[in-house]
This record gives structure tokens, sequence and C-alpha cells, in this order.
């Protein structure tokens, strides 16, 4: 199968190339968009990208191993991001990757057989005045506990929409 | 909670009306452009364009600005280093790479205010002769994006970005740009390396950014909360901004309190006043009546506070100087009693050896050795040779790299030492962790 973008996002891989001074700039959001389309970024993806930006494939390597939120494999539907940083490890999120580990089967980095959950521990996601916090694919849940989570994760199975997030301030 | 008008004057929760980026933030429909105007947004830019843009620039020296991010550097003076005569393109870029731990303010702009944002990138591209600004927002903040996203093209369709600008003859375009997680991102050479198309290594200075950044042209770097502040300062002037704040520390700022108090969020407050109060006042006191045993006041990268210099210390960066720590980004993170600190050394050590870039060595192979000492530590396996190691490795990877997260992740670990060195004590003679959280993690 030949890897290409598929006319949508060729449009908007052009307006992106518009906004940068130099190619090589559009590397990050060109990234992005081949992650939404293609679902994680496969050698051939990555020498896709390589030939649009005209860079050597080497350093499209580089740069998708360096950033830690580009899929290098199939993280599955839901990819459960679990922060474990200063606080929200004082506020339980231990206790939440021990959940998921006992519940889904799962060791850190993984995907369940049915590919519908990984687990990924990842650092501060800035928002550690609702800890302990797990980012579900794009989306912050906050306030967590592990009987939230466990019907969080229900919910998701049962395709439930989240809830935009909402931080409070004053 | 509810306050009664008579205990504000005394108390350290600033009143809506005096609040510089919270005034209207409880707005509904603040992050839209309607919102935004209805509330007296934008109203900056027509004094702004009147003025020549130098004495935009001495306006802001004169507010004492200081940058917002954790550096704390005066604002003004970054300005000032930009030579205007290079004949080459000069780049603003906005840091919205909020990643340093326990810090969740600039959240709150992009997602409640992001206006505000769009027109101190306005006020500020004006001064530094600047045409081209990215915002540079981490790839976990997607709603924020999203909002953000939105609030520029919204800006356009009113003429507020693109050509000639409101008459002004000034030229502005704004270009949202998405990391991918990595923490190195947020320091201002790595920012530009990946904004480069390259991984997000730091860069030697000098040369310093203001001179050659982005790709090699003059360019100036600010933290979001820093240029949010602007356009106020314009509007009403240095002089009024001065009169906030005591010392070096002029203003007010943006701090998110989390961890073991009741309402945990981030509050507005005038720089300078205590920590205690801001704890017990904006912040609810303590959860479920514990003690609290360490404050870390400015971020992970800050070291910490005991509860006796807590009761005393000041929220501006001449105060946190005296207790041998930094006002940082504003990111406060209260420890209560039942915390054992080795623990919390672990995850924060563990942080910063996973986000190293890898480029200098004391930073590449300290971090690590720092995290597997203290996990040693906290296991009850060390020796006080051990922990004279895990010094004097800290010591080490002090002012010895390229960028300043090495020294980000010695300072915490000496700081933790110095202040708890009980904590540590404990460990070692009881071979194992008092409170039994260390060794048993669910890594």
């Amino acid at each position: 199968m030949t890897i290409c973008f598929n006319p949508q996002n060729k449009l908007r891989f052009e307006n992106t190339l518009a906004k940068y001074e130099i190619k090589a700039s559009a590397l990050l959001p060109t990234l992005w968009l081949a992650q939404e389309q293609f679902e994680f970024l496969t050698p051939e993806v990555m020498d896709y990208v390589a030939q649009l930006l005209e860079m050597p494939p080497a350093h499209v390597y580089e740069a998708v191993t360096f950033y830690i939120m580009y899929k290098k494999r199939d993280m599955g539907k839901f990819c459960l991001q679990v922060c474990n940083n200063i606080t929200c490890s004082m506020m339980g999120s231990e206790d939440l990757i021990r959940l998921i580990k006992k519940e889904l089967h799962i060791g850190l980095n993984e995907v369940t057989e049915d590919k519908m959950f990984s687990l990924v521990p990842v650092q501060c996601l800035g928002s550690c005045d609702t800890a302990p916090v797990v980012q579900v694919n794009d989306d912050y849940c906050e306030n967590l506990n592990p009987e939230k989570l466990r019907e969080l994760i229900i919910k998701l199975r049962a395709g439930i929409v989240l809830e935009g997030p909402g931080i409070p301030c004053q | 909670m509810p306050i009664d008008s008579d205990s504000i004057s005394s108390s350290v929760i600033l009143p809506d009306e005096k609040k510089i980026f919270f005034k209207h933030i409880r707005k509904e429909n603040l992050h839209t452009l309607s919102g935004y105007e209805s509330v007296g947004g934008y109203s900056s830019l027509k004094k702004a364009f009147a003025m020549p843009p130098d004495q935009i620039i001495d306006e802001v020296k004169k507010s004492a600005l200081r940058g917002r991010g954790g550096a704390g550097f005066p604002t003004g003076s970054k300005w000032g280093f930009v030579p205007f005569d290079s004949g080459k393109p000069i780049y603003l870029l906005c840091n919205a790479d909020e990643s340093e731990p326990g810090t969740f303010k600039d959240r709150v702009i992009l997602e409640k205010n992001p206006h505000s944002l769009i027109e101190g990138i306005i006020v500020s591209s004006f001064a530094v002769r600047c045409h081209k600004s990215y915002i540079y927002i981490r790839g976990e903040y997607v709603h924020a994006g999203k909002i953000v996203e939105k609030a520029i093209a919204e800006a356009y369709a009113k003429g507020y970005l693109g050509k000639n600008i409101l008459g002004s003859g000034h030229d502005l375009e704004v270009v949202l740009h998405r990391g991918a997680g990595a923490y190195i991102c947020g320091e201002e050479t790595g920012l530009i390396s990946s904004l480069e198309g390259k991984k997000g290594y730091p860069k030697l200075k000098p040369p310093f950014p203001a001179i050659s950044g982005f790709l090699g042209c003059p360019t100036v770097v600010n933290n979001v909360e820093t240029l949010c502040a602007v356009p106020w300062i314009i509007e009403n002037g240095a002089e009024a901004y001065t009169q906030y704040g005591k010392g070096q520390s002029k203003g007010t700022k943006l701090f998110s309190i989390s961890g073991w108090v009741k309402t945990p969020g981030t509050y507005e407050v005038e720089m300078g006043i205590s920590l205690k109060a801001f704890i017990d006042e904006c912040a609810g006191g303590m959860k479920n009546g514990a003690k609290l045993k360490a404050v870390i006041p400015g971020g992970s990268s800050t070291p910490p506070l005991t509860a006796s210099e807590v009761d005393v210390a000041c929220l501006d960066y001449e105060s946190m100087l005296k207790f041998g720590t930094f006002l940082g980004s504003g990111g406060v993170i209260v420890v209560s009693e039942h915390q054992c600190l080795l623990k919390l050394l672990e995850h924060l050590a563990e942080f910063y050896w996973d986000e190293s870039c890898g480029q200098c060595t004391p930073c590449r192979e300290g971090t690590g050795w720092l995290y597997k000492m203290i996990k040693k530590i906290g296991r009850g396996e060390a020796t006080s040779a051990d922990l004279e190691s895990l010094k004097k490795t800290a010591k080490s990877m002090m002012g010895t790299t390229i960028c300043a997260l090495s020294d980000a992740a010695a300072m915490p670990v000496l700081g933790f030492i110095n202040k708890f060195p009980e904590e540590f004590q404990a460990h070692l003679d009881q071979k194992g962790c008092p409170m039994k959280q260390c060794g048993g993690s669910a890594h």
C-alpha cells in the first residue's frame, strides 16, 4: 500500500507549509497530521513525511523518537496516559496504575489484546489542581480515584463520550 | 469560600477589580472575541500604536516586569538586547510549553482568556518590531490549543492580526505551533531548535536568542503570563504596575497551588505576600487537618522550604533567595506530614532522567544516577557513603551543561538533603522507608 495523505490532509499540509519560513519547521505539525490519518508512525509513514519535507529520513526518525507523543506502534483505541509526577503521585496516581495493570492485564506501555486500551506513564500534564489525572487520548480525566477510574474504563468500553475538562480558578 | 468585605483589606486575597489577569476570569464567554471585547479587551492597542516602540520598551523596563516562566529575567532588558538594525526579521516566540511539574497557570490563560495573550503579543511585537510570532504550546494541551486556534482566527477576522492592524501600519502574523511531549522545549533555545524542526536540543549561549535565535535571526522568547501583563502596563502605566508588589518583585503574579490543600487552583495575588497566608487564605489551608511538612515553592526545579520557613517566607524573588530557593514558575506544591520525602524525590528525579535531552554527559548520566541512588536509599539498601555520592553527583551536575535542566535536577536533590537530613538518615538507619512508601513503586 502506498502511503499518501488523503485529499483533505494534502490541503491541510499545504496550508501548514505556508505558515512557516522553512519546510523543516513544519515537521512537528506534519507528523501530527500523519498520526491523525495513519494512527501511528511506521517507517513507511516517516519516509513519506521526509519526502514531503525534503529532508533525510533519519532526521524524521530522530524527531519521532525524541518527542514522546508520537506513536511508533498501535497503542489501541484508548491510550490511558497516567501522570505519575509529584502532585499526582501524592494524590494517589500509583493506585491508578496498579488498577489498570490488574483490571486490564497490561504492563506499562503495553496494549490490551483486544486493542482497546494501553497504559502509558506520562510526566506532569499541567493539571495538578485536579490530581490525579489521566489523559485519555486527548481528554483530561481529573480528580480520579480507583473507583472512578474503573467506571471510566467501563464507559470507554461502552463508547460513552467523555465530558470536556474543567479547571477551577479564582 | 465566602468572604465578607471587612476582611478583604487585611486578606492576601486580591479583590477582582484589582486583578490584572483574572479580573474577568469567571465571565462565561471571556474566551470569545465578543466576550473579551465586552470587558474592554484590545483597548490597549490604540494607545500602544500611538507610542514610539522604544517608549513601550522603556515603559516595560520601568514596570520592572520579570519573566514569569521561571527565570525571572527583566522583560524590558530582554527586549532591549534586540538589534533593530540587523536587516534580519525579528521573531517573537511565546513560550506556552508549560511543563514544569506543579505549574498550570498558563493553561488557565490559554483556555479561559486566550485573547489577552494575543493582545499581549500584538503590543509586544510592535515594541520589538516583529511581524511574525509563534505560540509554542505543549502537545498535551489539546483542548487549550483548540481554544487558542479559534481565538487567533477571530482576531484575524476582526483585523487585530494581519496587515496594517487598526490602520497602524503594523503587520503581524501569529501561528500556533504544537509541541509533541518534551519538557526541554520549554527552555528557550530548546524551543527554538524544536521550532526549526529538530530535536529540542538547547543551544550554547552566547549568542543569546535576542541576537541570534530562530533561524539565526533576533528572537524574543517570552512566557504566556509575561506577555499578558504587557497590555495592562501600557494602558495603566509602569507606575501603576509598580504599586503592586515589593522590592525587586513588582506586579501581581499567578500562582498555581496543588498538593495537600483544601482548594488547589490558580490564584492571582500581589507579589510579596506571605506564603503561609497564601496557602491558608487562597488554598483553604491543609486538607483533613494534616500538618504541613514541606513546600516546593516554584515548580519541581526549586528546592523545598521547611514548615518553619513557610511560616516566614514571602512570595517574591528576594524572599525565596533568602531560603536558598526560587520563585520559579509559581508552581506551589504543598506536602503533608503523611508524605515520605524520599518517595517524592524519587518521582522528581525520575522526571528529570526521563526529560534530559541527552546532549550533555553530566545531565544525561547524572539524572539517571540521582534517580537510582535515591531509589536505593528509599529501599534501605544504601549506606552513608551512598548519600555522600548522591551529594557529590548532584554538585557535579551544576553549571557544567549547556542548559539549566541539569541544575534543575540537582538543586532540589541537594535542597531536600540539606533541609530534611533526618528523613535521609532514617532510611539509612532503619534500612527501609519509615513510612513504607518507598520501594513498592507501581512502576
